[in-house]
């Protein structure tokens, strides 16, 4: 008998893997690695907040690279490829921000402030729910797919001015943590590394279950629209012949 | 300071978890509607 869920070995071996580097990342982060010099202990919600804020970039840029690709194969597997990277894209952006938060009390004095990069990504998030929003508006799935395509084109216009805003506008949100002109080294630049692999393969871990979620949702809207078809058909008195 | 760091490890765990059963729990559901065949992955 086939078991009736989304899992299978390798998202097994990957969920397992994911957790051994979460208990890794929290040793090094809470207990082996020191204070920062200027933050003191509040630096430590680096090693949440860069993993987490990477992994949602690298889900919108799967979500447009899913939409380019549909427009141009109309390719359903692509356009699943896109509405869950843009789903578990937009949870970890929620994380980005309440972590970024929790970061921004002790260290500016005020959990949020509209600066440049606080600003810009406070859009980003609603451009993407936005994208949902449309994902679920009812129509065919072809018309489905081609709007939430555009939308999620649209969308992310805004993730390189997120990422240059510390650059373009002065502000209190400080520049890349990560970059050839950053100062984090050692035994901090290894945590946070590392903490990035381990968000990057959580957030995999979480797309491809996602993804095939999407995939039976479709499954099942599918066959709805078969039934219901053939019931109309059956109503006119219409015949189906099947063709050899 | 401490409890900044507890409160933003504690959201993200919390959040990410909550997040993974109902994924887990919408497959379940979605998959005893839809014929092995059109479950390639299994």
């Amino acid at each position: 008998m086939v078991p009736a869920h989304t899992g299978s070995r390798t998202t097994r071996l990957l969920g397992l893997a994911v957790l051994a580097g979460i208990a890794v990342v929290l040793v090094l982060a809470l207990a082996v690695t020191g204070p920062d010099a200027v933050q003191g202990d509040a630096a430590r919600l680096i090693y949440l907040h860069v993993p987490v804020a990477v992994s949602m970039n690298v889900g919108f840029g799967l979500c447009t690279l899913g939409s380019v690709m549909w427009l141009w194969k109309k390719s359903r597997w692509w356009d699943t490829v896109a509405v869950s990277a843009a789903e578990v894209g937009l949870v970890f952006t929620g994380l980005t921000l309440v972590t970024g938060m929790v970061w921004g009390r002790p260290t500016w004095g005020v959990y949020w402030t509209w600066d440049a990069r606080l600003t810009t990504f406070s859009l980003l998030f609603l451009l993407y729910l936005g994208y949902l929003v449309v994902r679920h508006l009812p129509a065919d799935l072809e018309v489905r797919n081609r709007r939430s395509a555009y939308v999620a084109l649209l969308a992310f216009v805004d993730v390189p001015i997120v990422y240059l805003s510390v650059s373009w506008w002065r502000g209190l949100h400080q520049t890349a943590t990560l970059s050839l002109s950053s100062t984090i080294s050692g035994l901090m630049l290894f945590t946070l590394v590392l903490g990035i692999v381990v968000s990057l393969m959580g957030f995999l871990w979480l797309l491809v279950h996602r993804f095939r979620v999407a995939w039976l949702e479709d499954e099942v809207e599918i066959a709805g629209l078969d039934l219901a078809i053939s019931e109309r058909r059956a109503e006119a008195g219409i015949v189906e012949v099947s063709t050899p | 300071m401490w409890g900044y760091v507890t409160v933003g490890y504690l959201l993200v765990f919390v959040v990410v978890f909550a997040y993974a059963i109902h994924v887990l729990v919408k497959g379940r559901s979605l998959s005893k509607q839809v014929p092995p065949e059109n479950r390639r992955w299994m």
